[in-house]
Order: structure tokens, then C-alpha cells, then sequence
């Protein structure tokens, strides 16, 4: 057994400060270094107990992925080596508190539910873009972070039994028993897959489960017999333990916890969307549930349940494409030939994508200074009027309900509130018009070059193609 | 220190030139050549005098199955083509060149590596190292914690499991850094730079980060429509030039 560590030892050039965790599977060190001004974390996996491998495999596979990510939503990784026997890595010590401590208040406010589970569904989207799937989704891995600019995000920890699709996976090909948390673990994931982003989304869906009911869906179960029960029995309805859930969380939460990856939202953005949007949410029968499945039912289930083999449930995710399209639609100076080339390229993209989902938005502007009327001169409400505008836009793309949403932002300034609204709803590819040639473009500056610049995802300008006389320059310039 | 990893390079200048460069543009200031230097492609002397001024600055070479034929037809089962080839070859070297082929070493350790062509548990019987089986029979006849070799002319990583007795093969993604942990040994086959097989035409190699202890697999396009218009130019089979365009 290695001698035991002390505050002020010396490991890796790193000063020991303060043991902050001591487990089952690692001690964690707050740590100092000359170089650094950050609070940084020491993490060493527990190499004196038992047999060992468990802990140490979660290490490495920790020490394998955590250089490869970046972002707001992990720790930033700062050093890794071995003294001696005993392998060490540093990283960035996340200010904030986990959700874990939340769940002794459940059940909690459900808008509240919502809001949190927008964050961590972006967190995982940020996550899956970088290849990775997380695998141990729950309470104690999210960490609530306050942003600097008063706003708060959640910060994922913990990648010890993390997948990343380009890189060796550790955990493969050595354990074959299910890997994950008891309560929180996907049924495809009972069955041994590890490469299905939905996975984190079922986790997460157990997460929201028990902060807004205090209860956990599936229990805690304690062998493989047990986790595989979630294979068939569905659990009790959230608004049968808390009627104050609304029906669209219930509705949410219950689609994260399909069996079927494949019945649960396609991307962690899209149920990042659906958790911002709840007005939009198209409720189904899951909406309205009342009690879990009979007796009859579930015996089914079991049945088909039996022998269900991974391959069913394995991850075809990494093939679908289920991105995030917005159009910015410009109600007030609509040229019917923009119009026309706009909405014809919005139909090729989402045509090409069949789990695309389109929100349309447009920007009322609103004065900088003063008080804004919402009504016009004829005394109807702008906004209504701006939504039946943007209904009607999206009427020829012919796409059924659940594939599309509207928006109405209000803001001073168009360009920002494209550019905010993209970024706050992880929206994958953003569709505007360009603003023609006209005096007002040379007064205010163009807006789609300002979204080009500063929208962090991929921006198509659409332009009508025009004659030659209306290209020469504007005669009143 | 970064290192820069080169197998089955089989005269092919053009796809040589391009991961040098490649591999320059990363930073890697040495080099090892991991064996069949010559053998398929059209620029025997020019791969030859090329290897030869790395490995008087310090670089690493190994002998290859094809690089021993030169000199000693029997000592490497080669098919009827590939022999043609290597008959083709010899009569291309000029004496120093072959003397060098000749004394190039079977393998070379070189701190916690061990540089091989085809495997470490009989490097002059050439057997091929294509399955986890392998691998490991491989790790286990070697006390360097890394191994890099050639011969198979698909790009592979094993690593071994942390259970006794099994070994894990993974398909490299290009342009990935691995971190090769400590704990464990790595295989890697680099795949091959002058004659790639797995239907991409492009040449693969790979460079090690001796510092952060990664490794990185590299493929780059190169112009093999020229490396094959030139092997049909100098009369070889006309086999040799195709597999260049199909990549396999």
C-alpha cells in the first residue's frame, strides 16, 4: 500500500493543498502550481484497492479523453503523469455546486426542471459534437456553474466511462456486465452499447424525472436482472406523483425515457429546444398518461423484451443527422423574389435531412430608449401579427406540426437577437435573405454579415438572383 | 522530442516526398523507417540514397522482407511479380546501395521502442501481425513498452488490456492524437506509405510526441496518378501501378 498523502507533498511539480474527495474509486486534491493561477483539481485513482482495475480503467479512459475535449462545458485539462505506481491527472476545478444536492428539495418547481434540463441538454450537445458520448449522466455529474456574465451553465464531469468514437475505447472489450449508475443507466446500455448519444438523453430524462417528482423512475436496482427491468416496464407518470407538472415536461421526460433510442429526441439540442420552448411542444399520448402500463402490457414487453439483442437497441446515432435550421424571416420589407429563393432553400435543406427540424424566426424591432407600443395604428397586437405572418410564410414548405416552430424575438437590434437566439438554442445551420442594395443597408450596416461573423454555426445568405438593371447601383446612394 | 513513422514506402517517391513534408509540417525533426524500402515502385535509388542520409543524421531504418530479397532471393517468400520487381530493383542499385540494404538491422530499440517490420517474435521470418492474437504474441516477445512495425499495409493500433491475456486491436482515425498510457503497451502498425492497400489512395504514416506521449496517424494525398504512370513507364507490372490508383 503506498504511503499515505499529505497537504504540502510534492507530486508532478504540483503542490498538494487540501483533500476535497476520497472514495471508492479516486482521492481528489485541491492543488497549486507555480505556473497557474486557476483552482485546479488533482484526481488519482484509488490503485490500493481490491483488485484494482475497475478504477484504474475509469482513470485512464478519463486521462484518454479529457486533452481531446473543449468548451465551456468541461473541465479544462491541465497535466497527467505517474508517481511512481500511482497515475495522477489535473484539471480545472469547476466552481459551483452539482445538482445532487437538489434532489433532497425535490420535487422542484417544474419551470425550474425545465430550465436546468435545457442546460445540461446543451452541454451534452456541445459534448456529442466532439465525438463523445458521456455515459454516466446524473445529478452529481452536472455542475451548475455561474457565468460571468450572471448567467448560470452546466459543466459535465466525470468522463470515466465516456466513449469517443476516434479513439480506443478501454471499457470494450473488458467488462461485460452492464457499465453505468443503477438508476440512471440506459436499457441500451444494459445491453452492452456504448456509441449511442440518445444513452445521456435517457439519463438525463431519469435526472428531470426525479427533481421534478422527488422519486426515481426506475428505483435502484442492485443486480443486471433488475436493470433490465426498464427494458419493459415503463414507469409511473410524473403528473400521477406531482399533478403540478405541466403536460408538456411529462410529455418531454417521458420521450427521454423511451426504450428505443430511437423514440426519444434524435439530438440532446433538440430536447434542449423542446425544454426552452414548452408552448411548442407537440404533446402525444404521453402527454396525458395517467397511470403505467397494465399487467397485460408489460407482459408483452417482457416477452419481446427476452433475447432483445443489442444490435436492436445499438447506436445508429452517430449516422443520423437531426440538425437544428433556422430561417430569419424578414416580415416587414418582403421582397417576393427573396422570399421565393429563401423559402426554396430552406425546402432542399430540410428535405435533405428528414429529422431536421425547423424553427422560423423574425425580429420585431423594439425602441432603444422609450416605451414601446405592442399595438399598431389599427390597435392589433404586433406580435400575433407577426406569428400569423411567419405561419403563413412556412405554409408552402408543407412540413407536418412536430418539425416546425415560431418565433417572434423582440429586441433593438436584428442582427443580435439572430445571432442570441442561434447560439441559445444550439441551432445548427441558420438561414437568412440579404438585404438588398438600398440606402438603408449603407445607414445601418448589413445584418447578415454581422450574423456571418459572430453566429457560431454554419450561415447560409440567400439572395435572389436579379437583372442586371437591379444590381447597378442604388441611384439614391 | 517528435518522431516521424514510415513503413512499406516500396520506392514510391512521390508518396514518400509528401508524408516527409507532411511530417515536417508537424513538427518531427527524426525519422524511423520501418523496412521495405524498395520492391513495386519505379525509384529504387532515389529511396535508397534518401533513407540512407536520414539514418547518417541520426534516423532510424529497419530491413524489410522486400529490402532483404535484393540481396538474397530466397530469403523472403516474395510472389512471382513482387520477385520480378525485386530482380528489376537490384539491377537499378548500384553496389553501395545494395551493401546498405544489405546491412540495414532487423530491429532497433530506442528507449521504451522497439522499431520491426513485420513482428518482434521472429523479425527475419517476416510472419505478418494481423490479428489480436498476434499482437500480443508480439508485446509479450518484447520488453519495449511501444512497438512500432510495418508489413501489413493497414493501419492498426493494439493495445493490451489491463487483464492478463488479451490484446485489443483499434482502426485509427487520421489526424487523432492518441495519448498511448502509460500502463499499458502499444502496438502500431503505421500502414503503408508507398503502397496503402485499404482502398484509399492516399499514403499513411504516423508521428509520435515522445513528450505528451501521443501518437498520430496521418493519411496524405499525394499524386499517385504520377507514381503509377511512372512504374508503368519503367516497364514494371502493370498490377503495381493499378493498386497505386485504387488503393488496394
Amino acid at each position: 500500500m503506498p504511503p499515505r498523502l499529505q497537504p504540502g507533498q510534492q507530486v508532478g511539480g504540483f503542490t498538494l493543498i487540501e483533500l476535497v474527495h476520497e472514495g471508492g474509486m479516486a482521492t481528489l486534491w485541491r492543488v497549486t502550481h507555480p505556473g497557474q493561477g486557476a483552482p485546479m483539481l488533482m484526481k488519482m485513482p484509488r490503485i490500493d484497492y481490491g483488485e484494482g482495475i475497475n478504477q484504474v480503467v475509469g482513470f485512464e479512459v478519463e486521462r484518454m479523453l479529457l486533452p481531446a475535449l473543449s468548451g465551456p462545458h468541461v473541465p479544462r485539462f491541465i497535466d497527467a503523469g505517474d508517481e511512481g505506481d500511482q497515475p495522477w491527472l489535473v484539471m480545472e476545478q469547476v466552481a459551483g455546486d452539482s445538482l445532487r444536492p437538489l434532489l433532497d428539495k425535490a420535487p422542484v418547481d417544474p419551470e425550474r426542471v425545465a430550465a436546468l434540463g435545457a442546460l445540461a441538454a446543451l452541454a451534452l450537445d456541445d459534448l456529442h459534437a466532439q465525438q463523445v458520448v458521456h455515459l454516466d449522466i446524473k445529478p452529481s455529474n452536472l455542475m451548475l456553474h455561474p457565468n460571468p456574465d450572471g448567467g448560470e451553465r452546466i459543466v459535465l464531469i466525470d468522463f470515466g466511462l465516456s466513449r469517443h468514437a476516434h479513439l480506443p475505447d478501454l471499457l470494450a472489450e473488458q467488462f461485460h456486465v452492464p457499465m453505468g449508475t443503477a438508476p440512471y443507466i440506459a436499457p441500451e446500455q444494459v445491453l452492452g452499447v456504448r456509441s449511442d448519444p440518445r444513452s445521456d438523453l435517457f439519463a438525463l430524462g431519469v435526472t428531470l424525472y426525479h427533481l421534478a417528482t422527488g422519486q426515481r423512475p426506475f428505483g435502484f436496482p442492485g443486480s443486471t436482472r433488475g436493470l433490465k427491468r426498464r427494458l419493459y416496464q415503463d414507469p409511473v407518470p410524473p403528473r400521477a406523483l406531482v399533478p403540478a407538472i405541466p403536460r408538456w415536461l411529462q410529455e418531454i421526460i417521458l420521450r427521454c425515457l423511451e426504450v428505443d433510442p430511437d423514440a426519444r429526441h434524435p439530438t440532446a439540442a433538440q430536447l434542449a429546444f423542446d425544454l426552452q420552448h414548452s408552448e411548442q411542444v407537440v404533446l402525444t399520448g404521453r402527454a396525458d398518461r395517467q397511470r403505467r402500463s397494465g399487467r397485460l402490457e408489460t407482459t408483452k414487453r417482457w416477452w419481446k423484451s427476452i433475447g432483445m439483442e443489442a444490435d436492436r437497441l445499438a447506436g445508429k446515432a452517430e449516422a443520423t443527422r437531426a440538425p437544428l435550421i433556422m430561417v430569419a424571416v424578414d416580415l416587414k420589407h418582403g421582397d417576393p423574389a427573396l422570399n421565393h429563393a429563401l423559402r426554396d432553400t430552406v425546402q432542399r435543406i430540410v428535405a435533405s435531412s428528414p429529422g431536421a427540424r425547423l424553427a422560423c424566426a423574425t425580429v420585431l424591432r423594439t425602441q432603444r430608449i422609450g416605451m414601446d407600443s405592442n399595438l399598431d395604428a389599427q390597435g392589433r397586437n404586433r406580435h400575433v401579427k407577426r406569428l400569423v405572418g411567419l405561419r403563413d410564410w412556412t405554409r408552402e414548405l408543407d412540413l407536418p406540426d412536430h418539425r416546425l416552430t415560431f418565433h417572434v424575438l423582440e429586441s433593438p437590434d436584428v442582427a443580435d437577437a439572430i445571432i442570441d437566439y442561434a447560439r441559445t438554442n444550439a441551432i445548427d445551420h441558420l438561414v437568412m435573405g440579404a438585404r438588398g442594395m438600398t440606402g438603408v443597408r449603407r445607414i445601418l450596416g448589413s445584418v447578415s454579415a454581422k450574423v456571418v461573423a459572430e453566429a457560431g454555426c454554419t450561415v447560409t445568405v440567400v439572395r435572389a438572383r436579379s437583372s442586371d438593371e437591379d444590381a447597378a447601383p442604388d441611384p439614391a446612394a | 522530442m517528435r518522431i516521424g513513422l514510415l513503413a512499406d514506402l516500396h520506392s514510391n517517391r512521390e508518396a514518400t516526398e509528401a508524408c516527409l513534408e507532411a511530417l515536417a509540417r508537424a513538427g518531427c525533426g527524426r525519422h524511423a523507417f520501418l523496412g521495405d524500402l524498395v520492391g513495386y515502385g519505379a525509384d529504387p535509388e532515389w529511396m535508397v540514397d534518401t533513407v540512407r542520409r536520414h539514418v547518417e543524421r541520426g534516423d532510424v531504418a529497419v530491413q524489410g522482407n522486400h529490402d532483404a530479397a535484393v540481396e538474397d532471393p530466397a530469403a523472403s517468400s516474395l510472389h512471382e511479380q513482387a520477385r520480378a520487381a525485386i530482380e528489376w530493383t537490384r539491377g537499378r542499385l548500384d553496389a553501395e546501395q545494395r551493401a546498405f540494404l544489405r546491412g540495414l538491422p532487423l530491429q532497433v530499440e530506442e528507449e521504451d521502442r522497439l522499431y520491426v517490420h513485420a513482428n518482434a517474435w521472429d523479425p527475419p521470418g517476416w510472419s505478418y501481425l494481423g490479428t489480436e492474437q498476434a499482437a500480443l504474441r508480439s508485446m509479450n516477445a518484447t520488453g519495449q513498452r511501444l512497438t512500432f512495425c510495418g508489413h501489413v499495409h493497414e493501419p492498426a493500433l493494439y493495445f493490451d488490456s489491463v487483464v492478463a491475456g488479451a490484446a485489443t486491436r483499434f482502426r485509427p482515425h487520421p489526424g487523432v492524437p492518441i495519448p498511448l498510457l502509460s500502463r499499458r503497451r502499444w502496438l502500431a502498425v503505421t500502414g503503408s506509405c508507398g503502397q496503402p492497400r485499404d482502398g484509399n489512395p492516399a499514403a499513411c504514416c504516423a508521428w509520435l510526441d515522445t513528450d505528451r506521449r501521443q501518437l498520430t496517424f496521418l493519411r496524405v494525398p499525394y499524386d499517385h496518378e504520377r507514381a503509377a504512370a511512372r512504374i508503368r513507364a519503367a516497364g514494371l507490372p502493370d498490377a503495381f501501378a493499378q493498386r497505386l490508383i485504387g488503393g488496394g
